[in-house]
């Protein structure tokens, strides 16, 4: 079934390329870094984490958002969504081998990751999450082959898939929630020590990750045979409104509690964030720009009218996608660390081999995506195996 | 069904590739005779006996590793049954008389990459410098 | 996996090797002295602690004596790059090491004292909570230790640590280090580092580096567990700080004021 993945034509086979080579770029820039040490990174003795582990946070959100389209097909029957949710799945599968890509990039001893399994720590939170990532990543690459297996010879699938199903659903919400627990467990950092840290990740991943679905469903219909229906589209820009004010929602939540509790340890991230602190400004256009970027996508979204015009939703994908991204692939990681324990404040910008590693992950990610979506496609039918793309 | 002429030749391509390190090593004319490697102190005595530690000095290592670090067991008895203290630079090292002139030797010539000494200091070659002063 | 390869190769190749090395052993001849183990007894306590002297400390404000003994007993590199910077114990103002102290009545003068900071030695340390391979653990006596061998680096510790008494190794430490002391390993890129309340000395018998290099006393290290202790009289005696103790990881490092 995946060898269809290896039939196309030109088009396909120029992206497929083009993908590889810029993971090549990214593995060379990564053998870089193997060599000289994390220093070639823009991570510093007092903002430690940066990019990857960002990416990674934000990721895990897309990923978990498979669930968006899974439990209303399979917990409520919801028909429209039959086509999507193996697309769903394949780029859950896609994310969740992006997080694991990056949580490698980011160990400053790579050779030695197995000894998160020969020497476990279940108090590590970290553990957890390596445990649940994976499981995840097996459930749906499983899931997403049963289930397109059971499209093809147009008998159901067996029963065992059925469960595995059922249990990919509170394990998204598990993934999610236990990649904010290593946040939100930390009593040292202050900006990351509240409640509301897991319900807002999972609340700013079922909007931003159902939102790269819906995009990448309107691409696939415009280079396939593949249609997705008008209830589908519908029932998700509904999904990915809901969330987002939700995501709204809670960020006010935090913003609240921080401002008008005003205790300076918490309130001084959020001024970092919102206005800068001491003449660092670093983080500020882009917090604006998310906040901005997400409730304007909520103003047209909440029009039904405009909600259902596919332009102008896919505009609001767009936004909402970046919108959350901003705030967490970048800003909520770097302000947790600034400023420090002990009041300083050190600016963090990625170099570009930390960018090219980054780079290099999405595009083996995209990769993954793509060849498993070819293979799906070419499967029902919606793509011919030889012709463009 | 099946092509056997193939799938010989294949297997005879695989297995030429497979050793090229024997050919590499062949046309470098790699120096194939065994390393020599200089003996400790007349007197003294290593850990285990010699051909045991031939096979399991890089498991002992591990242990005392494990003992020292992690549970703050620090000494030991050599095979003579004198007190040692489990050190890899300030045992091992010191009375080999430093790396140059036993470990690395054999690695060296095995082309294994010992990680530790990205760490570990060598020690033997200090003390042997300190005595050759004296 | 490694275990495999040299079963294998023990089993197979070394048989015949063996003799031959062993014969080339033989003929060797060595200078070196014999090595002796060392004497000493090793220091043991319940509950490790230190207590330091706030006033005897600033009252030497450009004395950095305990620092470098400590850097260089332990082969901590010297980065000039405050990214890269790696310290095991160093110098903070008072107002950073005592954030929950702050007092604007108490002048510019006391907000500035420096302050001697160092890694606590939690009594229920957040670091070692988070840490995914146990390469940090809290030993009995209340040491913080590392293991410097398994830790893979993900520097989740430092994200938990309060204190920021954790530095992690940017690039290869080695050429930055001023002088290497062979006695005690260095470190490599890619591992967390820290404070270790020179538990290599306790084993020898010795106290901490910092505490012995003060030329003016005002690091006192004991036994809490130890009533008689002199640090326990102290702590008795007079009042004292602790870091963000409000946080519950009950710092075993004391300021006397
Ligand atoms: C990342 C640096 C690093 C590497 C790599 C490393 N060590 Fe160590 N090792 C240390 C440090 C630091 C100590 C001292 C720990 C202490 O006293 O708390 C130590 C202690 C030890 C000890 C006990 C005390 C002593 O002085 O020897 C042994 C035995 C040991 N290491 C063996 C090894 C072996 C074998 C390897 C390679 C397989 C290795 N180490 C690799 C840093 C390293
Ligand atoms: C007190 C001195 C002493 C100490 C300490 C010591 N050794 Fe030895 N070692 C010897 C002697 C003596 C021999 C035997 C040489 C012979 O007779 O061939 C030997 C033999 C060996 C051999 C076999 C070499 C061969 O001939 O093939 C290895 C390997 C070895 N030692 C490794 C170690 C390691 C690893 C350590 C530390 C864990 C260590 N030794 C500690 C004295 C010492
Ligand atoms: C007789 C030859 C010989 C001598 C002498 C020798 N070694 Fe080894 N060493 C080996 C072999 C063979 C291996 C196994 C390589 C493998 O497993 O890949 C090894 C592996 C090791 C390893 C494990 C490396 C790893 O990556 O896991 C350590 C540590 C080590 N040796 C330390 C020493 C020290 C220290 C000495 C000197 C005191 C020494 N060896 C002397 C042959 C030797």
């Amino acid at each position: 079934m995946i060898e269809r993945a290896l039939r196309g034509g030109s088009r396909y086979w120029t992206l497929v390329g083009a993908l590889a080579v810029l993971a090549a770029l990214g593995g060379f820039a990564y053998l870089h870094q193997l060599r000289v040490g994390l220093g070639v990174t823009g991570m510093s003795r007092d903002v430690t984490w940066g990019l990857y582990i960002a990416q990674f946070t934000f990721l895990v959100g897309v990923a978990a958002s498979a669930v968006m389209v899974v439990l209303p097909y399979y917990l409520h029957g919801f028909k429209p969504f039959g086509r999507v949710a193996v697309l769903g799945e394949c780029l859950a599968v896609g994310a969740v081998t992006m997080c694991l890509l990056f949580i490698l990039a980011d160990l400053g001893q790579p050779y030695r990751a197995l000894n998160m399994i020969l020497h476990p720590s279940p108090r590590s939170i970290l553990f957890w999450d390596m445990i649940v990532l994976n499981g995840y990543l097996l459930i749906n690459a499983v899931a997403a082959r049963m289930g397109l297996r059971a499209e093809e010879s147009g008998e159901p699938a067996p029963k065992w898939v059925h469960w595995l199903v059922l249990l990919s659903i509170p394990w998204a919400f598990s993934i999610h929630t236990v990649t904010a627990f290593i946040y939100q467990g930390l009593a040292a950092r202050p900006f990351w020590l509240s409640a509301v840290m897991a319900p807002r990740f999972l609340a700013s991943a079922f909007c931003s990750g159902p939102a790269l679905l819906l995009l990448i469903c309107l691409l696939v219909g415009r280079i396939s045979r593949f249609r997705i229906a008008d209830e589908a589209v519908d029932r998700l820009s509904i999904i990915i409104t809901y969330a987002l004010l939700a995501n709204l929602f809670l960020l006010g939540m935090e913003l609240f509690t921080a401002l008008y509790g005003a205790i300076p340890e918490h309130t001084v991230h959020f001024r970092y964030l919102f206005l800068g602190l001491d003449g660092h400004h670093e983080l500020v256009p882009f917090m604006w720009a998310s906040v901005l970027l997400c409730v304007v996508a909520a103003v047209v979204l909440l029009r039904p009218a405009w909600r259902r015009d596919r332009r102008v939703l896919a505009w609001a994908a767009g936004m909402i996608f970046l919108g959350t991204w901003l705030e967490k692939g970048w800003a909520m990681v770097v302000a947790g660390f600034v400023p420090s324990p002990t009041g300083a404040i050190t600016t963090y910008a990625p170099t570009g081999t930390e960018l090219l590693i980054a780079l290099g992950i999405y595009s083996a990610g995209a990769l993954i995506v793509t060849m498993l979506y070819r293979a799906v496609l070419v499967t029902r039918g919606d793509l011919p195996a030889r012709e463009i793309p | 069904m099946y092509d056997a002429g193939k799938i010989l030749a294949g297997l005879a391509i695989f297995v030429v590739l497979v050793a090229t390190p024997f050919w590499w090593n062949a046309a470098r004319g790699a120096d194939t005779a065994p390393p020599r490697i200089e003996k400790p102190p007349a007197g003294t005595s290593c850990v285990l006996p010699p051909d045991q530690m031939r096979h399991e000095h890089m498991r002992l290592l591990i242990e005392w590793r494990e003992e020292v670090v992690r549970q703050d067991l620090r000494t030991t008895r050599d095979a003579a049954g004198r007190p040692l203290r489990k050190s890899l630079s300030e045992s091992c090292l010191a009375c080999h008389g430093g790396r140059e002139k036993s470990c690395d030797r054999c690695h060296d010539w095995l082309d294994v990459r010992v990680y530790c000494w990205d760490c570990h200091s060598d020690m033997g070659a200090r003390r042997a410098a300190v005595a050759g002063g004296r | 996996m490694a275990i495999d390869r040299r079963s294998f190769l023990a089993a197979g190749g070394l048989a015949g090797l063996a003799l031959a090395i062993r014969r080339a052993v033989a003929e060797g001849r060595l200078t070196a002295e014999p090595w002796a183990p060392p004497e000493g007894q090793a220091l043991t306590g319940t509950r490790w602690g230190m207590a330091i002297d706030l006033e005897a400390c600033a009252a030497h404000p450009g004395c950095t004596a305990c620092i470098e003994a400590c850097h260089r007993v332990h082969n901590v590199p010297r980065f000039d790059d405050p990214k890269r910077e790696i310290k095991w114990t160093w110098k903070e103002t008072f107002e950073h090491a005592f954030p929950a102290q702050e007092n604007p009545w108490a002048g510019e003068e006391r907000a500035e004292l420096p302050v001697l900071v160092m890694c606590n030695h939690c009594e229920n340390p957040p670091c070692t909570r988070v840490c995914p391979t146990r390469a940090t653990w809290k030993r009995e006596d209340g040491v913080v230790m590392m293991d410097w061998h398994r830790c893979i680096g993900c520097r989740y510790c430092v994200a938990a640590c309060p204190y920021g008494s954790r530095s992690f190794n940017w690039v290869d430490p080695r050429p930055a280090i001023p002088e290497i002391d062979p006695s005690f390993p260095t470190r490599t890129k890619g591992v967390v580092e820290k404070c270790n309340l020179c538990e290599e000395r306790l084993a020898e018998g010795k106290l901490p580096a910092c505490v012995t290099a003060c030329p003016y006393g005002a690091l006192t290290f004991g036994d809490l567990g130890d009533p008689e202790s002199r640090i326990r009289r102290l702590l008795a005696e007079r009042p004292s700080l602790r870091r963000k103790s409000f946080l519950g990881t009950g710092p075993q490092v004391f300021y006397l004021v």
